[in-house]
């Protein structure tokens, strides 16, 4: 019995070395072929005459993020179809390909791969967190391919290179709106803040630094600093800690899914004090998660939906024609960072990276959902921040601040 | 002093939760000597059943899920969701059993271990479908149609069978209570210090699993047979023990005990983050690990390691700095492996050669 199984062992092994150099070598042959009619494609799509014009986009479609990339693509997507009802680019159709990072870096270093070197894209759209941008950034700027970021507040972004661009704010300003707002408030006026971060997000230990130095520069004290990790359930250590250092304010430069859950237990630990945080707060997840925990909390955002701007009408129509709910910020600056890549390249001579870049580095007063967007010679956008505060779940305005 | 009882309350809530996910892991590894790498993922399966069996039901006793407000069900509605996803996850348990690791016993462990990996992805992937029965293959579309004919379950075709993967808010099914709350002396006067209800239940549900499972185990005749079948395969089944059928039933029990903490996690951290990587993994991996400290194979043990590990990560949480929770967790386990690499309680085993 035991030599029948044997054999019956050997034989299988020799038929699966057999299907595996099959399988081996057909994989192969469709890679060839794969790559040979890539570059047929690219001739057409590279912005020949009559073509179209193709922009790349990545995005968290999936993930803990789920919602900036899906608002930015709806965004984007308004956006692009409005300009290709309008005739396109110069009489070109306009397509936007969209590919899912899942929120993790070593996916969007693969989709922007992907985007720049198969599907050769004229610019790129994306990310909203910093984190992924500054994955994405240097695969742009080795390729020549200018990269527009919606939402990535992080000021590294844009040293990665002179093709890396974004039409929102920084963080050195976003932490200082942030900051006047706590120590300046009526009803708040913060002496003391707590900082609760993600350790891991390049966005959130930079905006931690940038509040830490400019709280203390008007005047406030940084009392007690806790870390944490995207995705962890439990905060009860870091909470126990800032509830014992009793602060006037919380800072928590994070993203909404671990807000939500922050709130929940801060509050169930009694730390009745508001919390304050960043643009990674905006989605309409972060109301459904926490509930009543995340009423009087305040954050600061790109622009207020209920804004008396009448772009932010024309745009709020726009897109609850088309999708449901409210555009959050991120709907807004996805749809103000196609318009402005789609304006660059009609103005652009060719369709080369260096032409496009060299058009949106001269952006100036364009007007956009979120505001009036010139990009400064650091591709950056100087633009004012809102206050905004969630009251019975839903964000409301509360006041603007200007730059420095 | 009030800090370190709020620190102990923690530690005592989620060592609870790391006793019932690494007791599948021992008990798996009990009977078959391997790591169901796949464990962690019945875990977080068994949160998001509660979730999808909260999002069906709870409109049942005219609660929208997702805009509940201070609405609490109606107490038979978390006992029912948590029966249900007991169930579901124990067929899944089964299922996985019979059909991806039963056929391989034969085969070199290596070759199990890396089936388990690839269980675990699968579940991981299949757990971001989000689909309804429209949107099954060839059959979704006549189905739907003759479904959508009869009256009593035409809802069904809304249902959604999926968890999708965005972060979804779990609804409440127990009052937010606190049980007592007591004022304590702490640095700055006095601070409050309440057990919450739900922190009570998960404590409580986890010493009840536990203790049944211990009964189970020692005092049933199943039980014998799960003993027999772990100190020895082959002579157990010469004895004329059903093997197949007590490794199932091992299989079975653990994602049982899986499921109750992934529901019972659910109720405690309402944010539901299906793709984040500490939910998936490093729940997972400190259960494990717990298993491991406690003595891998060994019941009692893995209870044991269960509050160790939370003990470690909260107390070093808190006292040395959060940063470095998980580094807490791993510098034990391998300070463990040094110095008793059998675990706390496990019994030095000679390999047979």
């Amino acid at each position: 019995m035991a030599c029948h199984l044997l054999a019956a062992n050997r034989t299988l092994g020799r038929f699966s070395r057999l299907i595996f150099s099959t399988a081996t070598a057909a994989i192969f042959a469709i890679s060839l072929c794969g790559c040979k009619s890539e570059t047929t494609k690219s001739d057409a799509s590279g912005g020949g005459a009559g073509g179209e014009i193709v922009l790349g986009h990545y995005a968290s479609m999936t993930g803990g993020e789920a919602t900036f990339g899906r608002s930015t693509d709806n965004g984007i997507r308004l956006a692009i179809d409005e300009i290709n009802a309008a005739g396109g680019i110069n009489g070109k159709q306009v397509r936007i390909i969209t590919y899912d990072d899942k929120g993790e870096k070593a996916e969007a270093g693969t989709a922007v791969t992907r985007l720049v070197t198969k599907d050769n894209v004229i610019a790129v759209l994306g990310e909203v967190a910093s984190g992924l941008s500054l994955v994405a950034a240097p695969i742009c700027q080795e390729y020549g391919v200018p990269m527009v970021s919606p939402s990535s507040t992080n000021p590294e972004v844009t040293e990665k290179g002179d093709m890396i661009f974004r039409v929102c704010f920084i963080d050195p300003f976003q932490a200082y709106a942030c900051a006047k707002f706590a120590r300046e408030h009526e009803g708040l006026k913060a002496k003391k803040a707590a900082v609760l971060f993600d350790q891991t997000s390049p966005y959130a230990v930079g905006l931690k630094d940038e509040f830490s130095k400019s709280f203390k520069r008007q005047g406030g004290e940084v009392i007690a600093s806790e870390a944490y990790q995207k995705g962890d359930p439990d905060f009860s250590a870091q909470l126990t800690s800032i509830r014992a250092s009793e602060p006037d304010v919380v800072f928590i430069p994070g993203y909404y899914t671990d807000v939500g859950n922050i709130a929940i237990q801060a509050r169930r630990l009694g730390i009745k004090v508001p919390l304050l945080g960043g643009d990674g707060w905006d989605s309409e997840k972060l109301g459904e998660i926490a509930g009543d925990s995340i009423n009087g909390c305040f954050y600061s955002n790109h622009y207020a939906p209920e804004g008396p701007d009448p772009h932010v009408q024309e745009f709020l129509k726009k897109y609850k024609a088309r999708y449901s709910g409210t555009p959050d910020c991120l709907a807004g600056l996805g749809y103000d960072s196609a318009k402005i890549v789609c304006d660059a390249i009609g103005k652009a001579s060719s369709s080369k990276g260096a032409d496009v870049a060299a058009q949106l580095s001269k952006v100036k007063d364009f007007e956009g959902v979120t505001g009036k967007i010139s990009i400064d010679a650091n591709r950056n956008a100087v633009k004012p921040a809102v206050i905004l505060e969630m009251k019975n779940g839903k964000p409301t305005y509360v006041t603007t601040i200007q730059p420095e | 002093m009030a800090n370190l009882v709020q620190t102990l309350m923690t530690t005592l809530a989620f060592g609870s939760l790391y006793a019932l996910i690494a007791l599948g892991y021992t008990m798996v590894y009990g009977t078959l000597k391997f790591i169901n790498f796949a464990h962690s993922d019945i875990v977080v399966l068994g949160a998001w059943t509660s979730f999808t069996l909260a999002t069906w039901i709870l409109p049942w006793v005219g609660i929208n899920p997702r805009a509940q407000g201070d609405l609490i069900p109606p107490i038979w509605v978390a006992a029912v969701i948590l029966t249900l996803a007991m169930a579901f996850c124990g067929l899944v348990g089964f299922l996985i059993e019979r059909f991806a690791y039963r056929p391989l016993r034969k085969a070199p462990r290596l070759n199990v271990l890396i089936t388990a990996i690839g269980v675990s992805l699968l579940l991981q992937n299949l757990g971001q479908l989000d689909v309804t029965i429209r949107d099954l293959p060839l059959i979704g579309r006549y189905l739907d149609g003759f479904l959508a004919m009869i009256p009593g379950v035409r809802m069904l075709c809304d249902q959604h069978f999926g968890f999708g993967a965005i972060p979804q808010k779990m609804p409440y099914l127990l009052p937010q209570w606190d049980l007592f709350t007591i004022s304590l002396p702490s640095a700055g006067g006095h601070t409050d210090v309440s057990l919450t209800l739900v922190d009570a239940l998960i404590i409580g549900a986890s010493a009840v699993l536990m203790i049944a499972l211990q009964f189970l185990v020692f005092r049933t005749k199943i039980g014998s047979a799960m003993r027999a079948v772990s100190y020895d395969f082959d002579a157990a089944a010469l004895m004329g023990i059903p093997v197949d059928r007590v490794v199932s039933f091992t299989f079975v029990f653990g994602s049982v005990l899986a499921a109750a903490a992934g529901f019972l996690y659910s109720l405690k951290y309402p944010g539901l983050n299906q793709t984040a990587f500490p939910t998936w993994v490093l729940l997972g991996l400190k259960a494990f690990v717990a298993a491991v400290i406690g003595g891998i194979g060994n019941i009692r043990g893995a209870v044991l390691g269960g509050f160790v590990i939370a003990f470690v990560e909260q107390v070093g949480a808190f006292y040395l700095g959060a940063d470095y929770r998980d580094v807490y967790v791993f510098a034990l386990l391998i300070a463990i492996l040094l110095v008793r690499p059998s675990g706390l309680l496990g019994s030095n085993m000679r390999e047979k050669v």
